[in-house]
């Protein structure tokens, strides 16, 4: 007499409470060797006192031989509008967003 | 498991669904047998294959057919015509059943009507497993599957779906009775959810308040909370890059908060109401998981604070001098409402000595200065949830709350002197170019008053706003819709 245990494996599932996105990805550019002659964007996100810091930036950029093109974000606590990201791209070789307090 | 609704479908003729364990179906199953063969019926058997005797059944033992023909009573008659349902009869009514069969005298000895029993496909303890089986391909989350020897509550953390506590695991059978709390389709886009800018379904929603622990009932009120924080002018994406300790709290109005339980008195803004508690948690838990909101990451708070778990509650609209704060925000009387308000966490306000309005609104006003800072006026709101004992006091006084909230702006005007960088040995302060001026503390809509608490306490509570208006965020209000089933 043969005896046969059966097991039975039952599939437990539960249902995926993210947004199962897959985040596109993309390369991200080579480091410039040197900022010269390249357009450089600074980015003030609005908050206090950011245009101080980025005053100073600029100077130095510009001593670097950067030409330097200043942005704005229209309020700190929201992201850049699109527009602007993309001004921002198609007229800088370099971007520095800058976060000031 | 596959279902296939079109073999349910029942062909022309007369249909019978009934089951053994039915007093009902047992004193009609002779007479069934007889129709069977004298007018050609299908007999469908719930449970007993072999019921009624005599007869050829199918037996349902699936419930398929009971499902898909919404049998919700046995023995239920359907007459079908040209495909189409044309008489349904629910329970033995002896005239109803005379005139389908065209039989006068049917049921000759029996008693005249007699109402059916519960169907099995209605059973509360197979509603929901029947429900996954026959509707579950309306869901598209990806299954995940947990190992037979994982600890399915571990596996849920070890994910990274949980704030920190244990959450009720989203099975097929749990979101699909979650989503019998709304009228909304699972596919539904209701929200664009920050900070991934993620379209939110009601789907997501769903299971997300399951793993928050709501009740299906809560569910629209989930989904309208969910509405308000996903708009630009309450800025769910500054709220959680924030710095501040600051999250959405959600405030209740309507007949419908009281329906489902929640709690506007004792205790209101602490633990221990289902509705209060889950509400709030599964806000939370839907942005992070869904749009990908979490500590640390888009979430830069420096300390937080509890209330980010869920803070959520119900005004006492009952008991108020005053009308309601979704009411004074434009909704319309007993309309079923959430407003949610970027704030932090509550704080007590102490006087039980002040008899008149004057000395309390004083009182009041002294510490809804202290909101962030006392030296720091305009930028933040605050909202102001006073307690019964204070509010009987303005009550009594014939205060309403406008003139409240008049008195207390007319209390916190703020001379530019006391408030600059410096004064008072504070760096902390307004611009020097204040100095002369007079600023108000508050913006003119700045103060949002709730009427909520125990009945006990001469206290009421400030919760203090993050950054107001267009640079931050602006109080949002939004009706809740949609309840109840498809």
């Amino acid at each position: 007499m043969t005896t046969t245990t059966s097991t039975t494996i039952t599939v437990r599932f539960v249902l995926d409470p993210t947004s199962e996105r897959n985040p596109s990805q993309r390369q991200i550019l080579v480091r410039p060797s040197s900022l010269t002659g390249l357009t450089v964007g600074l980015l003030d996100i609005s908050k206090a006192r950011g245009d101080v810091f980025l005053d100073q930036l600029e100077r130095r950029l510009v001593g670097v031989g950067a030409s330097v093109k200043r942005f704005r974000k229209p309020t700190f606590t929201k992201p850049a509008p699109v527009d602007l990201r993309h001004e921002i791209a198609i007229s800088c070789n370099v971007v520095i967003e800058a976060l000031a307090d | 498991m596959a279902d296939d609704p079109s073999a349910s479908v029942l062909a022309n003729g007369i249909h019978v669904v009934v089951k053994r364990d039915c007093a009902t179906c047992v004193m009609v199953a002779p007479l069934l047998t007889q129709l069977q063969l004298s007018n050609g019926i299908t007999i469908y058997s719930q449970d007993d294959a072999a019921f009624p005797d005599g007869a050829r059944v199918i037996h349902d033992a699936d419930l398929s057919i009971s499902w898909h023909n919404d049998i919700e009573t046995v023995p239920t008659v359907i007459k079908i015509v040209d495909g189409k349902e044309t008489e349904r009869i629910v329970g033995w009514l002896q005239n109803e059943w005379a005139n389908m069969f065209n039989l006068p005298n049917i049921g000759d000895g029996l008693p005249t009507h007699r109402p059916g029993c519960g169907s099995l496909s209605v059973d509360p303890d197979k509603v929901d497993a029947l429900r996954a089986k026959f509707e579950g391909s309306l869901l598209t989350s990806r299954r995940v599957d947990i190992a037979s020897l994982e600890d399915e509550m571990e596996a849920l953390f070890a994910r990274g779906w949980t704030d920190g506590l244990p959450v009720v695991p989203p099975t097929q059978e749990r979101v699909m009775r979650m989503l019998s709390g709304t009228s909304l389709a699972p596919t539904d886009i209701v929200a664009i959810a920050p900070p991934d800018l993620v379209a939110l379904t009601v789907e997501k929603i769903a299971i997300n308040a399951v793993m928050a622990g709501c009740l299906p009932e809560y569910l629209p009120w989930v989904i309208a909370a969910l509405k308000a924080v996903c708009t630009d002018e309450f800025n769910m994406h500054g709220v959680l890059a924030t710095t501040m300790p600051v999250g959405p709290v959600i405030v209740c109005s309507g007949p419908g908060s009281r329906a489902i339980g929640m709690n506007s008195g004792v205790n209101v803004l602490g633990q221990g109401n289902r509705a209060n508690m889950t509400i709030g948690r599964a806000v939370q838990l839907t942005i992070r998981n869904v749009g990908g909101g979490r500590p640390g990451e888009i979430d830069r708070a420096a300390h937080g604070m509890p209330g980010k778990l869920s803070f959520c509650f119900a005004e006492d609209e009952v008991g108020s001098p005053w009308t309601s704060l979704a009411v004074a925000r434009g909704v319309a009387t007993d309309t079923d409402a959430v407003t949610v308000f970027a704030g932090e966490g509550p704080r007590c306000v102490t006087d039980q000595l002040a008899r008149t309005p004057e000395q309390l609104v004083t009182s009041l006003a002294a510490t809804l200065l202290t909101v962030e800072h006392p030296k720091l006026p305009l930028a933040y709101d605050a909202m102001l949830v006073v307690g019964p004992e204070h509010a009987r006091v303005f009550g009594d006084a014939g205060w309403s709350r406008e003139r409240v909230i008049e008195e207390l702006h007319a209390r916190l005007q703020l001379k530019g002197t006391d408030i600059v960088r410096g004064s008072h040995g504070m760096a902390e302060g307004v611009l020097q170019k204040y100095e002369q001026l007079t600023v108000s503390k508050f913006r003119p809509n700045g103060i949002l008053l709730v009427h909520a608490g125990g009945g006990a306490g001469l206290f009421s509570e400030i919760i203090g706003g993050w950054a107001s208006g267009a640079v931050g965020s602006e109080p949002v209000t939004q009706l809740v819709t949609n309840v109840g089933m498809r």
